[in-house]
């Protein structure tokens, strides 16, 4: 199995886990719960490009794998610092209850 | 001096302009301010006149009004000729002369300056429209005149019937001034002038086509049946009695109802060109005058026997000009103009006294009032054409010239209404003056403001008739003016005119003052013709009926159209604009997930869009 192993097999495990992060982002309640979700869909994305590097030969993919790093540090710290406003305001991070701005 | 006829219009507006501005203060001097300024006015239509008997011929001053190089350009202007500076000296007189009665008719009203100051408009209004050289002036004089008469019609306006009376009069009138207004705006397109004279000269040369000049003549008489209340369009007069007697003398007599006479005979090149249009004229001319003349036989109000004679006499005058009658249907304008208003100024004097219009509740007024009991007498002579008093040189002139014509049916017409005219006024002159006063009124006679024009109006009813052969040449000079045929000699007609009278007279002398035959038992075998006659054979019911049920069907239609369906237009868009609004609304729920779920679904959009657009991914995947 390991001599068959192409860009396709590492592709369907990105797809998947993209999938299911996906899922968990739209399924979510929790905020950090939500947060989690974010990070894993861009692991899976990160995954994605690291096996680029090695299929296409680029050193490319692996270069841009850490800019996703770096920003999804940054978008973290963002994100939990609005937990964090959310929090205060109601006392749980329960992001169904953030209604304010329905019409 | 003709450069300077302009003042004579200016004269009353600046005195109507002047009493309305004062207002009440001026209520002891406004009947003064007004009178002064048209006596004034008179003086000069006087010299006027007296300068064109001695020059006579078309004189025209005309100023640029509103400028189009090249196009159709307004004009200011007057034409002096003999046929405007003669309804001068007629409408400045006949206003002279009510407005001095007023000073008595009306001392009693708190209303008089608003009063003298629609007399004024009215009489700058008529000035103005006989002196304009041009139709679009004429035009607008022609609905100030409708507009003084609604004004003045209504006058007591506190009064339901005399309000309402305005607005019939308005309103009937507009249909004709329709008309006369596309009649104006045609003229104008076809001949690119608006100038009388022009108009007048384009028609003799023959410019206009046989059915042009027919629909032209026709429209233009449509707003002169107005006016001058022809049939169908005569039922405002009778209601119009309404309003003060004096306005009725000067504006439903004299000079407002001559305004239609007067612009058919302005144009009258322009009817000419249309054997059609001369013929309708004519024939509707004499239906009015006897269909009218039937009416005024069975009134019991004063002035609308007086009303109904006005309509009848006035289809006389367009009797005579459809059948080419130029001068004789002017020549009896003006014999008219001044027995007519005498009638009905010597009718204010009676009302005046004895608090009432019906004559039934008159009787024996002749002792006690002497001076507008033979005033009025001589008014009535004059009115039912007896030698030698100025009515029957006019209806004369008339009679012979349906007979020029060849119109034997419109001799005869006019033979018959002669002796109904002569029936009905004479049946009001022994009823009201003649007999054994009823209820005690014994009526008083009137002060001399009063009295005084009557006289003068007495004096014209009786001498006017002299002047007929110096009054023929001298119209004969207006512009569009025809020439008569050589003065007649044929003693019949005027005989059997004489008859017609005579047997009028003779009639309502047997059942009126006599009494040999009742009145009263005419009545009852006759009851039907009685009923027809006397509710005006139905004519005003039948309009009501129209306008209610068709034409307020039709209204209520329209109406129904305007607030479903454009209203319904504009009202859907907003309501569109608000359920679409709405709609949108739904989509903001602000839940989280809700906005992630739409920006996921809009990037896959996106992506498959582009995707597609892609020619190398498609021939991959097909």
């Amino acid at each position: 199995m390991m001599e068959g192993l192409s860009m396709i097999h590492y592709l369907i495990v990105s797809i998947v886990l993209f999938g299911i992060s996906l899922y968990g982002v739209f399924t979510r309640r929790n905020a950090i719960a939500l947060l989690l979700a974010i990070e894993l869909i861009m692991l899976a994305v990160a995954l994605n490009f690291t096996a680029a590097t090695y299929f296409l030969g680029h050193a490319g993919g692996q270069i841009f794998a850490i800019f996703i790093i770096t920003v999804s540090a940054a978008e973290a710290a963002v994100g939990l610092a609005l937990v964090i406003a959310i929090y205060r305001r109601q006392k749980n991070v329960d992001l169904d209850q953030l209604t304010l701005l329905k019409g | 001096m003709i450069d300077h006829a302009w003042i004579i219009p200016v004269l009353p507006l600046a005195a109507a302009a002047l009493v309305a501005l004062l207002g009440r203060r001026a209520s002891k001097i406004a009947g003064s301010i007004t009178a002064g300024a048209v006596f004034f006015a008179l003086i000069i239509s006087l010299k006027l006149l007296t300068r064109l008997i001695v020059n006579p011929g078309v004189n025209q001053v005309t100023v640029p009004w509103v400028e189009s190089a090249g196009k159709l350009a307004l004009e200011a202007g007057m034409l002096i000729d003999p046929l405007s500076v003669l309804m001068l000296v007629l409408v400045t007189f006949i206003s002279l002369m009510v407005q001095i009665y007023s000073l008595g008719y009306m001392a009693e009203d708190p209303d008089k300056p608003r009063y003298f100051s629609y007399i004024s408009l009215f009489t700058f209004s008529m000035i103005g429209l006989v002196m304009a050289n041009n139709l679009v002036m004429i035009y607008m004089f022609w609905e100030l005149v409708g507009l003084s008469s609604y004004l003045l019609i209504g006058f007591w306006y506190q009064k339901p019937e005399a309000a309402n009376a305005g607005k019939k009069a308005f309103i009937v009138t507009r249909f004709g001034d329709l008309g006369f207004l596309i009649a104006i705006l045609l003229l104008g397109f076809l001949l690119n002038t608006f100038n009388v004279i022009e108009i007048g000269q384009a028609a003799t040369a023959g410019k206009l086509s046989g059915g042009m000049a027919t629909l032209l003549a026709l429209l233009i008489f449509a707003g002169a049946a107005g006016k001058s209340a022809q049939f169908p369009l005569h039922v405002w007069l009778p209601d119009a009695m309404e309003g003060p007697t004096p306005v009725s003398a000067l504006i439903h007599a004299a000079t407002m109802v001559a305004a239609g006479v007067f612009f058919v005979a302005r144009v009258y090149p322009v009817f000419q060109a249309s054997e059609t249009a001369m013929l309708v004229i004519a024939y509707v001319g004499g239906f009015t005058a006897i269909f009218s003349a039937s009416i005024g036989c069975v009134q019991n109000d004063i002035k609308r026997i007086l009303a109904f004679s006005t309509i009848s006499q006035l289809g006389y005058m367009m009797m005579a000009l459809g059948c080419g009658g130029y001068s004789a249907g002017l020549f009896h304008l003006m014999t008219h103009a001044a027995f007519k208003a005498l009638l009905f100024l010597g009718a204010g004097s009676i009302i005046h006294a004895v608090h009432t219009n019906n004559i039934w509740e008159m009787g024996g007024l002749l002792r006690r009032m002497g001076i507008t009991g033979t005033t009025m007498l001589v008014a009535s002579l004059a009115l039912a054409g007896v030698f030698p008093f100025s009515g029957f040189f006019s209806k004369d002139a008339i009679l012979f010239a349906a007979f020029d014509a060849g119109r034997m049916d419109l001799l005869v017409i006019g033979l018959v209404t002669a002796l109904l005219t002569s029936f009905y006024i004479f049946r009001m002159f022994f009823i009201v003056f003649a007999g054994q006063p009823s209820h005690g009124h014994r009526g008083h006679e009137s002060p001399p403001n009063m009295t005084v024009p009557l006289i003068f109006l007495a004096l014209l009813s009786i001498g006017l008739g002299f002047f007929h052969n110096s009054f023929s040449r001298f119209i004969a000079h207006a512009f569009g003016a025809v020439q008569e045929t050589a003065s007649h000699h044929n003693r019949l007609i005027p005989m059997f005119a004489f008859l017609a009278a005579v047997l009028g007279f003779g009639w309502a002398y047997i059942v009126y003052a006599q009494k040999a035959v009742s009145a009263a038992l005419l009545e009852r075998r006759f009851s039907f013709w009685h009923r027809l006659i006397g509710n005006k054979y139905y004519i005003d019911e039948l309009y009501a009926f129209f306008v209610r049920y068709v034409l307020f069907a039709l209204s209520e239609g329209l109406a129904w159209f305007d607030r479903h369906i454009i209203d319904g237009a504009v009202d859907g868009l907003a309501w569109l604009c608000r359920v679409g609004g709405e709609g949108m609304r739904r989509l903001q729920v602000g839940r989280l997930h809700a906005y992630l779920l739409a920006f996921f679904v809009g990037l896959i959009v996106m992506i498959v869009t582009l995707l597609i657009a892609n020619d190398d991914v498609m021939a991959f995947l097909l």
